[in-house]
């Protein structure tokens, strides 16, 4: 059994498997296949200060080795999340962290505090890097100003471990790292989906409701680990990787490549009990190779 | 209920039709209690195109010979793919998922039968949506009621499994080009206006789902429609297959298939987890 604990600034994660946001619910929706409190970290639905419908249906397309989305953000409000999910997820022992989106630094601000109340949620996940959503979301992550100004008010709000995930739709993503480090994050987790389309020939029509929506799953993995590598040598922040992992394996390159942790998004569709296994499968691998501790392989690959 | 993952063996695969199959499953160990109306996510494998797992309705449940029946539409590659397993394959399913049929006593108060009376549920089918139906019969049958089956198709050649709907009830017949039963859509049958039912479940193409519900609201019978939005995870967690319906008819406990209150006359619903099957007063169908 290899040394599998990994930090994030003052986050602690038993091991480096980490679920990513809108993709594990509260976690509640998958305790019949995995025991919450073995998973790393359950970085729980995007929630913003207001509720927010979300976009129409459809809101999904199929696509070579991936899928668009285009949910749109739907969530009960942060104060919904304080009363009523949050005393749900204390019994299962999970290690939760809360996304935290918004249309205005000062709405993320709010929420981030009302957050940061909760005693047992010890980071948040900012997402500046949502594409589905008109108001604020992507507009803030794909400038160094706009994700400076967020990660400043946040910053201020909250006490906790400050993860800012960051969009790939940019051109250097390694500036906005650079901006949002500078800003006091603790970390940063890349990449969110890429911005993408989908059409329906016969209906001569945009499949997805908003017309675009966000790309994962498999296809997007190897852009994902070029820029994991890129941020994981700009920055001295801790980086989170993600986008396409699917195995073992998977986790194991955006390790190599500088990421302390690692997020399972599409893959948890596709096997609710993937998060596990790839605990096992890289704990596996580095017992196989004879690597005590999971840090020998932080970053490996120069 | 809870769900499972489970690497099932395809005990037969038989193609009842030019577009359909009926695949048989089993396992070594007993399978699972399963609910009429619930489904399963197919893991799909050997099928380039096809990404995600396809969410299958339980066609049936041979608890005595431990087998799954699944009745698959092949419409794409995915389904065109499961079409082709073999006696002997593996085919990963998650089940059972969603929620079915309400129990005949949740639907039914006992107080609405009087007692020398059975309760005569009329449950109605069109294309693949007739997959359901048949395991839904069989409990409700064995619930003591006397379903009665009315099946739509285009042709007689489109009916599918009627031979198993009979050994559960009296099964009804429209097809659109008249070569078997009454000549029409389901909504056209004599049966409608002849004889009175107290509950209508129905399974089929939204717009045979839509004239049945708006006769059921007419008449004031209890009504289930079973819907099939665009799913990925089928669980609950990526919000993609929401429907919009009354806020009114809110259940849920933990928030994670309701939308906020931009408009609190609506709400979006995950249909993967509090359906499929609703009750038509909670959809926006009727306004």
């Amino acid at each position: 059994m290899a040394k599998l604990d990994v930090n994030i600034g003052a986050l602690q994660l038993k091991n480096p498997v980490m679920t990513a946001s809108g993709t594990f619910g509260y976690g509640l929706e998958f305790q019949d296949f995995v025991e919450l409190s073995e998973i790393g970290g359950i970085i729980v639905k995007g929630t913003t200060l207001k509720p927010r419908e979300g976009n129409d249906y459809p809101r999904m397309a199929e696509t070579p080795q991936g899928m668009l989305n285009c949910v749109g953000l739907q969530n009960k409000g942060v104060d919904y999340f304080c009363e009523h999910i949050y005393p749900q997820l204390l019994p299962t022992g999970g290690n939760y962290i809360v996304n935290v989106s918004g249309s205005s630094p000062e709405d993320y601000a709010e929420c981030a505090a009302r957050v940061d109340a909760l005693e047992h949620i010890q980071a948040i996940e900012l997402n500046i890097s949502c594409p589905n959503v008109k108001d604020g979301g992507m507009a803030f992550g794909v400038t160094c100003a706009g994700a400076s100004s967020v990660v400043k008010a946040v910053r201020q709000a909250y006490h906790k471990t400050l993860i800012v995930k960051l969009s790939p739709n940019v051109t250097d993503i390694t500036e906005i790292a650079r901006a949002v480090e500078a800003e006091g994050a603790d970390s940063v987790s890349l990449i969110n989906t890429l911005m993408g389309m989908a059409v329906d020939i016969e209906k001569r029509r945009k499949t997805l409701s908003i017309g675009t929506g966000g790309l994962s799953g498999p296809c997007v993995k190897p852009v994902a680990l070029r820029m994991v590598h890129q941020v994981a040598k700009s920055v001295k922040i801790p980086v989170i990787g993600l986008g396409g992992i699917s195995s073992a394996k998977d986790a194991i390159e955006f390790l190599m490549c500088g990421a302390t942790a690692i997020e399972i998004g599409t893959a948890n569709f596709l096997d609710p009990a993937i998060t596990i296994k790839v605990r096992d499968g890289i704990n596996d691998w580095l017992d196989n190779h004879g690597v005590a501790d999971i840090h020998e392989i932080i970053g490996a690959i120069q | 209920m809870k769900k499972h993952i489970l690497d099932l063996t395809v005990r037969s695969v038989e193609r009842v039709h030019e577009r359909y199959v009926l695949i048989k499953l089993t396992q070594h160990d007993a399978l699972p209690p399963m609910n009429p109306g619930q489904f399963v996510e197919v893991r799909v494998d050997g099928s380039s195109s096809t990404f995600l797992r396809r969410p299958i309705s339980i066609h049936f449940v041979d608890y005595q010979n431990n087998e799954l029946w699944l009745l698959v539409a092949c419409v794409g590659d995915g389904t065109r793919r499961l079409a082709e397993l073999q006696a002997g394959d593996t085919l990963n399913c998650v089940l059972p998922l969603g929620n079915g049929f309400s129990p005949l006593a949740t639907v039914l108060p006992e107080s609405n039968c009087p007692s020398e009376e059975h309760h005569s549920p009329l449950l109605v089918g069109g294309g693949v949506g007739v997959a359901p139906l048949l395991y839904l019969g069989k409990v409700l049958k064995e619930q003591g009621a006397e379903p009665t089956f009315l099946l739509g198709a285009r042709s007689a050649k489109d009916l599918l499994m009627l031979s198993e709907f009979e050994k559960y009830g009296r099964v009804l017949v429209t097809t659109e080009d008249g070569s078997m039963g009454e000549k029409g859509f389901v909504t056209n049958h004599s049966v409608l206006q002849q004889e009175s039912f107290d509950l209508i479940q129905v399974c089929g193409p939204t717009p045979m789902m839509k004239a049945v519900a708006r006769f059921a609201h007419e008449k004031g019978i209890t009504c289930e429609v079973s819907l099939e939005n665009l799913m990925a995870c089928g669980l609950g967690a990526c919000l993609c297959c929401v429907e919009k319906m009354k806020a009114s008819g809110e259940s849920s406990k933990d928030g994670a298939s309701h939308s906020g209150n931009d408009n609190p006359l609506t709400t979006n619903v995950c249909v993967c987890k509090e359906g499929p099957v609703f009750n038509i007063n909670r959809l926006l169908w009727q306004s």
